[in-house]
């Protein structure tokens, strides 16, 4: 027990020592490699807080996926420069976000120290309630069945992201392809990784999405390893992203959003409510809605990396 | 028999450990950043190597071994190839002479 505790308090420590460095570090790429070990390691929090499904999300998304769009903003506005040399931020506004940062956190901590103790939950309900919804995991089940609407406007909010992103582009360059991932077609380590791993990431991610229903998994986070494995082949150059304007792709992106909705609104006959199950269907229902919105976030979450179009000529180029 | 493998695990375990241990020591104290690859890759192949091993011995069935040895080659896989990039990116441009074929595109531009 105080093994566990002594590791628990190292952790915190570990923490609070990075965020402390990530706010004090000199260069914007310091910043953005501290902030993705500063999601590993709160990942290591949630699986000690048996919150496996949040842990997976916070590596996939909060530390992977945040941490290479923040790489890429760094490379973007000043790699090796000092914050102080390129004036992105003052010493003076760096204090200023820190410290709204430290009133964030201690406004949560004293929120949660002041939860009446036993602290209010639904999760006996949610746990009564479990078996009707066909499936085991109860995050699945609340995510799916009893706040389907919170999922939906998170799964619909990816497109108007991936919008405001494209929306960055010039005149002349709409209609092309994405552009912003580096290219490295010539390196032929990176080349052999590409050709290797994604038929793993793959099966990782089918893998991820299948068990969400029983354990820890989901389709947000096998969506960030299928979104990986594309953006590896991108940069590699093997493969290109569609062009902006690709119905192909605007169908596919759609597609996951779509399928949840037809079968929220078909719940208002079958069921007698928007987003709801018929009971004996429950479990393929929300299967059906994970596989598709497996295939949407994982696109959207790919382009999102891969930013706006620029016009031909630019961007990556498929190999000889 | 249990206790031969449970010291076994201890000691692979342990080793691993060590390797970790000198690979962080290397990456904080070599002097420059190829002998820092070098370090780090060392704890990642050898350190999770032995890790693995040692784990190998405490899991039942045949499923768990082979993703134990799937997740030691995958980090190997990817170890190798993040530790290319990286040699590549900080290569000294006058090194690409001795290099047969030419340089990549990725290392001429910075």
């Amino acid at each position: 027990m105080t093994s566990a505790l002594a590791v628990d308090a190292v952790l915190a420590l570990l923490i609070f020592g990075l965020a402390l460095w990530i706010n004090a570090a000199r260069t914007a790429y310091g910043a953005a490699l501290g902030f993705m070990a500063y999601g590993l390691l709160l990942a290591l929090v949630w699986v000690r807080l048996a919150a496996v499904d949040v842990a997976l999300t916070e590596v996939a998304l909060g530390a992977g996926l945040t941490g290479f769009l923040l790489l890429g903003a760094a490379a973007r506005l000043a790699p090796d420069a000092s914050f102080d040399a390129v004036g992105v931020s003052g010493k003076g506004s760096r204090f200023l976000i820190a410290l709204l940062c430290a009133v964030v956190a201690v406004g949560l901590a004293a929120v949660v120290l002041v939860l009446p103790d036993p602290a209010p939950t639904l999760a006996p309900l949610v746990h009564a309630n479990l078996a009707r919804t066909g499936v085991g995991n109860p995050v699945t089940g609340v995510l799916m069945a009893h706040r389907a609407v919170d999922t939906l406007l998170e799964t619909l909010v990816l497109i108007p992201a991936l919008i405001g992103i494209w929306s960055l582009s010039s005149d002349p360059d709409w209609g092309g392809r994405p552009g912003s991932l580096p290219d490295l077609s010539s390196n032929g380590p990176l080349t052999l990784l590409a050709q290797v791993l994604p038929p793993f990431g793959i099966l990782v991610a089918i893998h991820l999405v299948w068990v969400g229903a029983e354990d820890p998994g989901g389709k947000f986070q096998g969506a960030a390893v299928l979104a990986a494995m594309w953006v590896l082949v991108l940069v590699a150059g093997l493969g290109r992203a569609p062009r902006v304007t690709s119905q192909a792709s605007r169908l596919l992106l759609v597609l996951g959003p779509l399928v949840f909705v037809g079968i929220g609104i078909a719940g208002v006959w079958l069921a007698g409510a928007f987003l709801a199950y018929p009971e004996e269907w429950a479990k393929p229902l929300i299967l059906a809605i994970e596989a598709a919105l497996t295939l949407s976030v994982a696109l959207v979450l790919g382009l999102l990396l891969a930013g706006p179009p620029v016009a031909d000529g630019g961007g990556v180029e498929p190999r000889p | 028999m249990s206790l031969t493998l449970d010291l076994f695990t201890v000691a692979a375990v342990s080793l691993g450990a060590v390797f970790f241990l000198a690979g962080t020591l290397g990456l904080l104290r070599f002097p420059d950043t190829l002998s820092r690859l070098h370090a780090l890759t060392k704890a990642d192949n050898l350190g999770l190597g032995l890790v693995v091993l040692g784990l190998l011995p405490q899991v039942a069935s045949p499923l768990g071994w082979i993703g134990l040895i799937a997740v030691w080659l995958l980090a190997l896989l990817s170890g190798a190839t993040a530790g290319q990039l990286l040699a590549g990116a900080v290569r000294p441009p006058e090194w690409a002479r001795l290099t047969a074929p030419g340089p990549g595109k990725d290392t001429a531009d910075d």
